[in-house]
């Protein structure tokens, strides 16, 4: 067996005094091995993302530094090179991309310059042969028409586009080892598909090395030769990616595949029977950007003519990319945003031109989740207060409410003590159930949640989808269920509609659609879905 | 308590904290110290420090430096502090509208802080104060109106963001009025920035009112630490204490606020200040 | 491109505006003040000829309806006469005009000095943040920062001038020394010297603070992380990748900071008696010559906002993002 390109013994990472744990690393030892991608997979906090700093020497220092063990490049150990060293190293024999292609580029340097700059410094060579190689770069990531690409600002490009420039940056000396740190997190699932092809197939080009950090199991099963499963800074099991995903040894291993959503929909009973709460017709928002020179406004559809029904006791999925609309959509359900036209109507009632005060009593028939568990508590008010706010703003009697809210605490699993708590004492998981409880507290008919779990780990995530199964059984509620994530949707819609560029092109039965989408978007979309063909082990 | 003790690990801001004081009790305790008014003539002109008893001297005419100081505190500190409140009344408002409502409203405002930034706030108060004649009255509106620029703006940023913010939206949702959701869910988060602000201009107010003193445009029944700056500056050659003092007196003050405002920032922001000293 | 040049177009449309907007105002500060507009405008209430005043009242149309006479006195200004100044006894125009140049230099002078010293302390700053430098630099810009730029001027005058008699007091070139060309040239450099340091410093205290914050926040994001990561000197990442960025703000400050610097001529031109329009401004406030007072008013806005645009124009090309939109 050759020697490994990369060993990584004993590593330790330490994170500064007064910080949650001692050690963001805490002993690890891989090896990654010529031509093949070891993907490191944990949930936030397990240290994964610090193990691929510490190898590029990124780490930020001084606070976080690596204190132990050794990274052994080619037998030389990268911690203990000098910093000359590690920099011509980097950028040239060891590449790295990053999670977010959006901030990751010098903001005003072409494109051409950004990928020039790392060749002119590694191996400097004259204009028109730098040139050419910056051509050939763009053109090897998969980058059209690179003579206009060459001379663009970042900011005109796409994320996968600007993703795809990293990834050229990353090669351009012919990188024995690419690091990639979430590479597609950012990313809508129809980009990410093309970037974790595009990895796989330089990686097999070149033969490279490729250490891929991710959260993703989906991700892993799509493009892992072998699997590190990290938790609290330790490397709890490591092997190749059919035993890890099949026959996972370790019970972290287990229960954290075991969360995993399934992609396949169990076939639900229809609920056409039950009677209809809400209902749309035609809703349209467009976007403008007004100028006061005349003609330098712009505008832009969001939602185009979007229809549906909503039954007592169902779930509808409104799924689609970044920039379909339905996020704007479920705004103008809860009337955030005000409609250009179209009907909202609640038991027959249209909400979408009603006043303010008119609004009022109807407010309270339809609530909403939130998806940022950060942004969507008032960080100066107490937890109690937080969720009776809602019924006291309606009148319902302080005692009352009070009640209520003691009630819901321990619905949604939480201490009672917890009303008397700030928002910042509760981790992400704890204030999506707050969230839920202050929805939940106006006894709503209809629940509209935007992307409730789409901010949170996936054992969380688990959880906290379990809770929403079960208050909507306990209190038939109708729910409106916003997701890009295809798999959640799978698994908690009855009905899911799929919506791109502001209109609905799908919406059928989730175990129909899933099985024979018909749509040819909708059908791209299902393709994209990372580890689409391995089904995890139902959890024991 | 957790605030304090933040603000406390600060030691510029605690220094800052501890000379305010001291002026501010200077301020306060200035009749008791110098019965007489600092118009008063109780001594030789052209006394150096120390001489005679004047610990600072006097001056041209033989007035006590010392007593112009501690009764010009009372003065600088009133306009500051007053001029202050009227560019907060001012800001916090227009900054508030212009943030709640958006669309239109925010342009209509926006537009007229921005023009009231543009011009050059210094001549403005110039010619403000010279066209109404100098009063308190006409001083402290003047440095009111020159100065809420700036506060505008960062109010109008802060409910932008926060109106977007979803814990707002939710406020919506669950049907809370207007002035529930302004006062009590957009305002209490929108404060900190208000005060760190608001220290730093009574600190820039301090300025204006000794510069404006300086020029002679001063309240002229008033001793202010601007005008014995400007009515001794041409004797500077031979009576160099006249003008020193009372500049060490608004270099000190503004100083000490400016420190403190520094400190209250760090300790209402604990996450920005750590970076700021990483 | 048409992004660009439309960012320009709509500075351009707004900077119109803001001089309508002043032209206004002097038009509303004249009916406000206390006492009769025709008096104000002639100078200290009853000091002036009558048949001046006369004159005046006819000049602005003073018994005709109100926005006859804002239109008069727009028009007046468009045609760049800004009036007559009684006390002086020549078009307020002529005077301004006369002063201008000083005052440009010793704006510009601080200005450069400013922003070159500043910036580069800052940036020092920022690189060594947390070490013994840092702090000098820190502390120094807190310190300028609190003074009071006319006091500090004196305390300069005192010890440069008096103690140390190294430099002139006062004025702008030594009283009949009969100096031409180069010596000329060299003798209101000297004179130079102690003004601009005086209203520069300041400035330089502010940039020096702000390029500190801006490049510590920068030094912070993404892309710098990327430069790293390609294995660049730290050199190279400080200056193109963390300087670079981080002066995009401190420019765009330049122009706001531009009518302070204006404004605070008034009060270095006063100590030092520098022949320019911050002197002229504290001449026409001792005399009560308020129709002067408002001249300069005008014209250092117009200045100020002229700055602007050209910052605004230098940052299209430093910043191309700016075809995104405000």
């Amino acid at each position: 067996m050759e020697t490994a390109l990369l060993d990584v013994e004993g590593l330790v990472v330490s994170l500064p005094a007064g910080a949650e744990r001692l050690h963001a690393v805490d002993g690890i030892s891989f090896t990654l091995a010529r031509n093949e991608i070891l993907c490191i997979v944990g949930e936030s906090g397990s240290g994964k993302s610090m193990t691929a700093h510490a190898i590029m020497g990124l780490l930020p220092q001084p606070q976080v530094r690596a204190t132990g063990g050794r990274i052994l490049y080619q037998g030389e150990d990268l911690l203990a090179a000098a910093p000359a060293r590690l920099r011509a190293l980097r950028g040239n024999k060891l590449g790295m991309i990053f999670q977010e292609p959006m901030t990751a580029l010098h903001p005003i340097m072409r494109v051409e310059a950004q990928i020039a700059e790392v060749i002119q410094h590694h191996a400097p060579m004259d204009r028109a042969a730098l040139k050419a190689r910056v051509t050939e770069l763009l053109l090897a990531v998969g980058l059209p028409d690179p003579e206009r690409l060459r001379r663009s600002w970042p900011h005109r490009l796409s994320g996968g586009q600007r993703q795809r420039v990293m990834i050229a940056m990353a090669l351009a000396l012919g990188p024995d080892i690419l690091v990639a740190d979430e590479p597609t997190t950012a990313l809508d699932v129809t980009t990410q598909a093309q970037i974790l092809a595009l990895i796989r197939q330089i990686q097999a080009e070149r033969q490279m090395g490729v250490l891929l950090i991710t959260h993703d199991f989906g991700v892993v099963a799509e493009v892992a030769d072998r699997v590190a499963v990290m938790q609290h800074g330790r490397i709890v099991e490591i092997g190749p990616v059919a035993q890890i995903l099949e026959n996972p040894l370790h019970d972290y291993t287990r229960s954290l595949i075991a969360a995993v959503p399934r992609l396949l929909a169990a076939p639900r009973p229809p609920s056409a029977d039950a009677p209809v709460v809400l209902e749309t017709e035609r809703v349209c928002k467009t976007f403008r950007q007004r100028s006061w020179i005349p003609g330098r406004g712009t505008e832009v559809a969001a939602v185009k003519n979007v229809s549906l029904a909503l039954h007592r006791g169902e779930t509808v999925g409104l799924v689609g990319e970044s920039g379909s609309g339905k996020s704007t959509f479920a705004r103008c359900v809860v009337r955030l945003l005000e409609t250009d036209g179209g009907a909202i109507r609640l038991h027959g009632t249209n909400i979408a031109k009603l006043g303010r005060r008119a609004l009022r009593p109807h407010r309270q028939r339809i609530q909403m989740v939130f998806q940022d568990p950060y942004a969507s508590l008032n960080p100066r008010r107490r937890v109690g207060d937080i969720i009776a706010a809602g019924p006291l703003a309606h009148g319902v009697p302080r005692a009352e409410a009070d009640r209520r809210t003691h009630e819901l605490l321990a619905l949604v699993g939480l201490d009672d003590r917890a009303a008397g708590r700030y928002p910042h004492e509760f981790s992400g998981g704890q204030r999506q159930r707050i969230g839920l409880a202050r929805a939940l507290a106006m006894q709503p008919e209809i629940l509209v949640a935007d992307e409730p779990v789409s901010a949170l780990d996936v054992s969380v995530q688990a959880q906290v989808l379990a809770l929403l199964a079960d208050v909507r059984a306990r209190f038939n509620l109708a729910m409106l269920f916003i997701t890009h994530d295809l798999r959640v949707a799978a698994q908690v819609c009855d009905r899911v509609a799929v919506m791109y560029r502001g209109e609905i092109v799908e919406l059928r039965p989730t175990a129909e659609l899933f099985a024979d989408p018909r749509h040819p978007y909708v059908r791209d979309l299902l393709a994209a879905v990372p580890g689409r063909r391995w089904l995890p082990a139902v959890g024991t | 308590m957790d605030f304090l003790r933040r603000f406390a690990r600060n030691k510029g801001a605690v220094v800052g904290a501890v000379v305010l004081a001291c002026v501010v009790l200077l301020a306060l305790a200035a009749p008791l110290i110098f019965p007489e008014t600092p118009w008063e003539i109780v001594g030789p002109p052209f006394r150096k420090p120390g001489e005679m008893g004047f610990l600072l001297g006097t001056d041209t005419l033989g007035r006590d430096v010392a007593a112009g100081i501690a009764h010009g505190a009372r003065v600088t500190l009133l306009l500051s502090l007053v001029s202050t409140a009227v560019a907060l009344s001012i800001g916090v408002v227009l900054g508030a509208v212009a943030g709640y409502h958006g669309g239109w409203v925010d342009d209509v405002v926006m537009r007229f802080t921005e023009f009231f930034q543009t011009i050059p706030n210094f001549i403005l108060l110039v010619v403000l104060v010279a066209i109404f004649t100098p009063s308190i009255t006409s001083i402290v509106v003047a440095i009111g109106i020159v100065s809420w620029p700036p506060l505008a703006r960062i109010v109008r940023g802060e409910f932008l963001t926060l109106r977007s913010r979803e814990f707002v939206q939710a406020a919506h949702v669950l049907g809370q009025s207007s002035p529930r959701i302004i006062f009590g869910e957009i305002l209490p988060n929108a404060l900190s920035p208000v005060i760190v602000s608001a220290s730093l201009m009574v600190a820039t107010a301090v300025l204006l009112e000794s510069a404006l003193s300086f020029l002679g445009l001063g309240d002229p029944n008033l001793m202010s630490w601007g005008y014995m700056i400007g009515a001794s500056r041409t004797v500077i050659r031979h009576a160099w204490w006249i003008s020193c003092f009372p500049g060490v007196a608004i270099a000190l003050t503004v100083l000490a606020l400016n420190l403190v405002g520094e400190g209250l920032s760090d300790a209402m922001n604990p996450r920005l200040a750590r970076k700021a000293r990483a | 491109m048409g992004g660009r040049l439309g960012f320009i177009a709509q500075r351009l449309v707004k900077a119109v505006f803001v001089i309508l907007g002043i032209i206004v105002l002097n038009f509303l500060l004249i009916r406000l003040a206390p006492g009769d507009p025709a008096l104000v405008l002639a100078g200290e209430a009853g000091a002036a000829d009558p048949k001046f005043v006369d004159d005046l009242r006819r000049e602005f149309g003073l018994d005709l309806p109100l926005w006859r006479q804002l239109l008069i006195y727009m028009q007046g200004i468009l045609s760049f006469d800004l009036g007559f100044s009684y006390r002086q006894k020549q078009p307020i125009l002529d005077l301004i005009l006369a002063r201008l140049p000083q005052t440009i230099l010793l704006t510009g002078t601080a200005l450069t000095f400013a922003i070159v010293v500043g910036v580069s302390l800052g940036a020092m700053a920022a690189r060594h943040v947390g070490s013994w430098w840092d702090s000098a630099i820190t502390t120094l810009a807190l310190l300028v920062y609190a003074m009071p730029q006319f006091w500090l001027g004196l305390m300069l005058v005192l010890l440069f001038s008096v103690q140390l008699g190294w430099l002139p007091t006062f004025g702008m070139n030594t009283i009949n020394s009969g100096f031409a060309g180069l010596e000329h040239a060299l003798d209101v450099g000297r004179h130079l010297i102690l003004p601009s340091l005086t209203l520069g410093l300041f400035f330089m205290a502010v940039y020096a603070r702000l390029t500190r914050a801006s490049m510590l926040e920068v030094a912070d994001l993404d892309f710098v992380r990327t430069g790293r990561a390609k294995g660049l000197p730290e050199g190279r990442i400080q200056r193109r990748y963390i300087l670079r960025n981080a002066l995009l703000p401190v420019v765009t400050y330049a122009g706001l900071q531009a009518g302070y610097l204006v404004g605070g001529s008034i009060l270095i031109e006063t100590v030092f008696a520098w022949p320019g329009i911050g002197r002229l401004a504290f001449e026409a406030v001792l005399v009560r010559d308020y129709n002067l007072l408002l001249g300069i008013f005008i014209v250092a806005s117009v200045l100020v906002i002229a700055f602007n645009l050209l910052t605004d124009i230098l940052y299209t090309v430093v910043d191309p993002r700016i075809e995104m939109g405000t």
